[in-house]
């Protein structure tokens, strides 16, 4: 069985690459290359995959909205992935990598017997990005 | 070539998850809110995805007012507007979680809906815009 939790962040970021020249970081990123930044409303689903436990459960939803909560939104939320995070320094803060970056710090002190199974971050409503754990 | 077809229906009710032979303590840590004793509700909304070939004939998979019957006898019918624990059996002896609850609503349209051509392919049972669970039929005790 799968239980997906939705969870919220609101961050800020700019897409550059700093090798490559201004016009190329233009050409690449468009918009989301803009020197100021600029931030989304970030939606992000964690799905874990397992048993039932006991209590009838896949996982402790209080240990769950805690474990990601101070694992993970505490890190992202109001927070600009381009200075503020530490796994996000030196690598562009795309949404496919911070969805990499949150599946590593997930599975680095995983507590649930159910497995991690995916991670979706929606950047806004017409951008989704789903990475199997 | 399978075809998947989702119905999607809705129904409000109330629950408490807990379990009677543990403390209030104990239950409050398993299941915290949800585990007030005289309950609380949910509008809950449930997705049911069956799969099957198209009928060269009719150019459908099924027919969604069978679906739809089905899944109002099973579920929308005896378990909108109640108290779960107390009016719709498992309930009264296994905590209603969303995970139980999916199980259930599996189990109730499973018999119904299998056939030659045809199959129960998913239940997804969201408690919340926020939480839901995907269920296959798969081993999950």
């Amino acid at each position: 069985m799968l239980l997906t939790r939705r969870y919220r962040f609101s961050a800020s970021h700019r897409l550059d690459v700093p090798a490559l020249s201004p016009e190329e970081n233009r050409r690449l990123f468009g918009k989301c290359n803009n020197p100021y930044g600029h931030g989304h409303d970030y939606v992000l689903d964690v799905t874990l995959e397992g048993r039932l436990d006991e209590s009838g459960q896949i996982a402790n939803r209080s240990t769950l909205d805690r474990f990601i909560g101070e694992g993970i939104l505490a890190r992202i939320d109001h927070r600009n992935l381009n200075t503020d995070v530490a796994e996000l320094q030196g690598i562009v803060p795309t949404t496919e990598n911070l969805a990499a970056a949150i599946r590593d710090a997930l599975l680095e002190n995983w507590p649930f017997r159910a497995r991690l199974d995916r991670v979706r971050i929606s950047e806004t409503n017409r951008n989704i990005f789903e990475l199997e754990s | 070539m399978a075809m998947f077809l989702t119905r999607r229906a809705e129904f409000s009710a109330s629950h408490v998850c807990s379990n009677p032979s543990l403390s209030e303590a104990e239950n409050q840590a398993l299941y915290g809110l949800a585990a007030n004793p005289h309950g609380h509700g949910h509008n809950y909304v449930v997705e049911v995805t069956v799969e099957g070939e198209t009928d060269p004939v009719t150019g459908m998979v099924f027919d969604l007012r069978e679906l739809k019957q089905v899944l109002n006898d099973q579920v929308i019918e005896p378990m909108d507007h109640r108290f779960l624990n107390r009016e719709v059996a498992p309930f009264d002896r296994v905590p209603p979680t969303t995970e139980n609850v999916a199980l259930e609503i599996w189990n109730r349209l499973k018999p119904r809906l299998d056939r030659p051509g045809l199959r129960l392919a998913n239940v997804r049972l969201y408690e919340t815009p926020d939480l839901y669970v995907d269920y296959r039929g798969e081993p999950c005790s």
